[in-house]
């Protein structure tokens, strides 16, 4: 089964190697019916082709650690150095509604920039504020 | 029928509970590269064993594969505690072995360094899902805790329910900022200490008796 792609149409893929920077924002309802691999794969394919991607609702804390993971397994020198990815902090559990404390549902909703490691350098972070500096090359 | 399921499962976990009284609890130190983790576990080892753990260095990712020291009696209050050691790769998301030239290594060395590095903290990751019971998670108090990495890390423990500790370590130096740490994560308590001096050890001590008792 092919994976998985944040750009669907190649026509609408421009030559993205000289003139700028690709910004793919996945939508949450993109996500939601992915698994965490696929999810992984669709991050992972399109940062190493240099494009920053934006997800409106995150990765579970379980997806992150599989995400880290899979990217330390993808590096290799002078290719892919790995990923800079910026979140919100957490949303304190106060946030998360009775019924989904009482079945253990975690609220992932927090947007989130992946990029890669050697582009995108973070400027600034605080509760409401992310900065960031992505470079073309 | 509820009533001896319910029955079941109580003297289930009685006996679970006396059996796993016993096992060891595998601590895993974690924490980002430099942070002071191996100096910590060798700390903790000599103190209580009389060996080390392995060799620790201020060149980035020095521990590139999980190590472990078994029984590791600590006593506290009349009462002991054994736990295993496990001292971990600092977690990161990327690693350039371009770095590490700057510490005056052959391009070839370099490389391979890196290449364990990320073969390391991909074993670490797996260890944090998969096989440790409680965390140490130490970071280097004269640096700004706020980082992804420490942020995505201390929810990963959190969504897992594992008990943590978070020490602030190299109060000894100049620029040391325990405060900073308590206020970037105040969901746990966090301990000060220098691990490479030894300074508030016996606080160390105590706590990880109290947490992985």
């Amino acid at each position: 089964m092919p994976g998985p792609k944040a750009n669907v149409d190649a026509a609408d893929d421009p030559d993205d190697g000289d003139d700028g920077v690709r910004i793919d924002m996945i939508s949450g309802a993109r996500m939601e019916g992915l698994t965490s691999m696929e999810k992984i794969r669709l991050i992972l394919d399109g940062v190493r082709e240099g494009n920053i991607v934006i997800l409106e609702e995150g990765l579970s804390p379980d997806e992150e650690s599989k995400l880290i993971e899979v990217t330390m397994t993808e590096i290799s020198p002078d290719d892919f150095t790995g990923i800079e990815i910026e979140t919100y902090p957490k949303a304190e559990a106060g946030d998360q509604s009775f019924l989904d404390k009482l079945m253990g549902r975690e609220s992932t909703q927090k947007l989130t920039v992946i990029g890669p490691a050697n582009r995108i350098e973070t400027l600034h972070k605080d509760e409401n504020l992310i900065s960031t500096l992505v470079s073309r090359k | 029928m509820g009533l001896l399921t319910n029955l079941r499962d109580s003297i289930s976990r009685v006996t679970d509970g006396l059996f796993a009284a016993d096992e060891p609890k595998r601590i895993g130190i974690y924490g980002p590269p430099n942070a002071g983790k191996t100096t910590l576990a060798n700390r903790i080892a000599r103190d209580w064993t009389g060996d080390a753990v392995g060799p620790e260095s201020h060149i980035p990712h020095e521990t590139r594969r999980a190590r472990r020291k078994e029984n590791v009696e600590i006593e506290r209050n009349g009462r002991t505690v054994t736990i295993d050691i496990v001292d971990t790769p600092g977690v990161t998301t990327k690693v350039d072995y371009k770095e590490f030239l700057d510490h005056d290594m052959e391009k070839d060395d370099a490389v391979r360094r890196s290449r364990e590095a990320t073969e390391g903290v991909a074993e670490a990751m797996h260890w944090l899902r998969e096989d440790v019971d409680g965390v140490i998670y130490v970071l280097d108090s004269t640096t700004d805790p706020f980082t992804q990495v420490n942020t995505m890390l201390i929810g990963i423990i959190e969504s897992q329910d594992l008990p943590a500790l978070i020490l602030a370590n190299k109060t000894d130096l100049p620029g040391s900022d325990v405060q900073q740490i308590a206020n970037a994560f105040p969901q746990h308590e966090t301990i000060p200490l220098s691990a490479l001096e030894g300074d508030n050890m016996d606080e160390v001590y105590t706590k990880i008796a109290e947490y992985f008792g």
